[in-house]
């Protein structure tokens, strides 16, 4: 069982809202009635992106580009984030600020490449644990 | 119904390749699955009828930057067995983090109340005005009311492009170039020389 289901259970046994529309409104129906999937759903699924991302980085610490692939995850769960809560706020600014994460991004794995290209050519490794050796 | 199946069917497909791409002893391994959790938010993207932002996903995060980071792996000779040495050291300490971080997280959500906000319902989940394209309801707020934001965007990509070409540039001993001003700074009258060679001469030029 997802998380968010979890929560939106305890939401609707605790707090009963018949006029807010909180996200546990689709579970009271159990049988026969679609699942409605709300916004803690998608702040779920974001959540554990993130802490898979930061998971990533903690564990990989040697490995550079591991290090790269897991902000990158970070970034794809923030982006998931503020679409999912543009689309429920209908508000369309989120989806272009999306975008601009989404620039951010790319720069950021473009120069973080690049540098990750000539410390190889310097060193031959990219074991960035004695990284703070200045000589290059 | 079909909805809730995509759903769930997409957020665990994402959230698997997440886990993959942070495990997988290959490198390339790590980007394929990347790749599939960048296809897999996309198409949770295109769920709320954002379709504009998720086909940007698959064409630059997947076309652009997934492709890069293979090009590097795949370039770069690198010894990947001494880099999973601190693995198993760092695993206790790193899954603590992440669950403290996770019930952080999920008390955020729990102890939240929308306030003023009006969260809105899942029928009408749509961020753009009824009647315009995803694209144009972006296209008609991104160059009117932000349009310093995107061209300073432009500005971004133009100094990473810029950065990235300095940083990797390098000047190779062994090739020889071509010099363009001087091609350029040519007169005709020094373009050909008439010479009388004396038979059995040479000429030097």
């Amino acid at each position: 069982m997802s998380c968010a289901r979890l929560v939106a259970r305890r939401l609707d046994r605790a707090h009963p809202h018949p006029t807010l529309p909180l996200q546990g409104q689709g579970f009271k129906t159990l049988q026969g009635m679609a699942i409605v999937i709300g916004i803690g759903h998608y702040v779920a699924v974001s959540a554990i992106m993130f802490v898979l991302g930061v998971l990533g980085i903690f564990l990989n610490r040697k490995n550079i580009i591991i290090i790269l692939m897991a902000i990158e995850l970070i970034l794809l769960s923030v982006n998931l984030n503020f679409v999912a809560f543009s689309a429920y706020l209908h508000d369309l600014v989120g989806q272009i600020f999306a975008m601009f994460v989404l620039t951010v991004a790319a720069g950021e794995a473009a120069i973080g490449l690049a540098i990750l290209v000539i410390y190889f050519r310097g060193r031959g490794t990219i074991a960035v644990d004695d990284v703070n050796r200045m000589k290059g | 119904m079909i909805q809730a199946i995509a759903f769930y069917l997409f957020a665990f497909t994402m959230i698997t390749s997440g886990v993959f791409t942070i495990f997988a002893r290959n490198p390339v391994h790590s980007v394929l699955w990347l790749i599939l959790a960048f296809f897999n938010a996309a198409g949770l993207m295109v769920l709320v009828g954002a379709e504009f932002i998720a086909m940007l996903l698959v064409i630059v995060y997947v076309g652009a930057v997934a492709v890069l980071f293979l090009f590097v792996v795949m370039m770069l000779d690198i010894d990947f067995s001494e880099l999973r040495a601190g693995f198993v050291r760092n695993a206790p300490l790193g899954l603590v983090l992440a669950v403290v971080l996770l019930a952080e997280l999920v008390v955020g959500i729990l102890v939240r109340s929308t306030g003023d906000l009006h969260i809105g319902k899942a029928a009408t989940v749509t961020a753009t005005p009824v009647g315009l394209s995803n694209t144009a309801a972006i296209g008609g707020l991104l160059y009117t009311r932000y349009l310093f934001e995107f061209e300073t965007a432009g500005m971004i990509l133009l100094v990473a492009m810029i950065g990235a070409i300095v940083l990797t540039h390098r000047q190779r001993g062994d090739t020889r170039g071509q010099n363009i001003s001087k091609q350029v700074a040519r007169r005709p009258q020094d373009a050909t020389v008439n010479l009388k060679p004396e038979v059995g001469k040479g000429v030097t030029l």
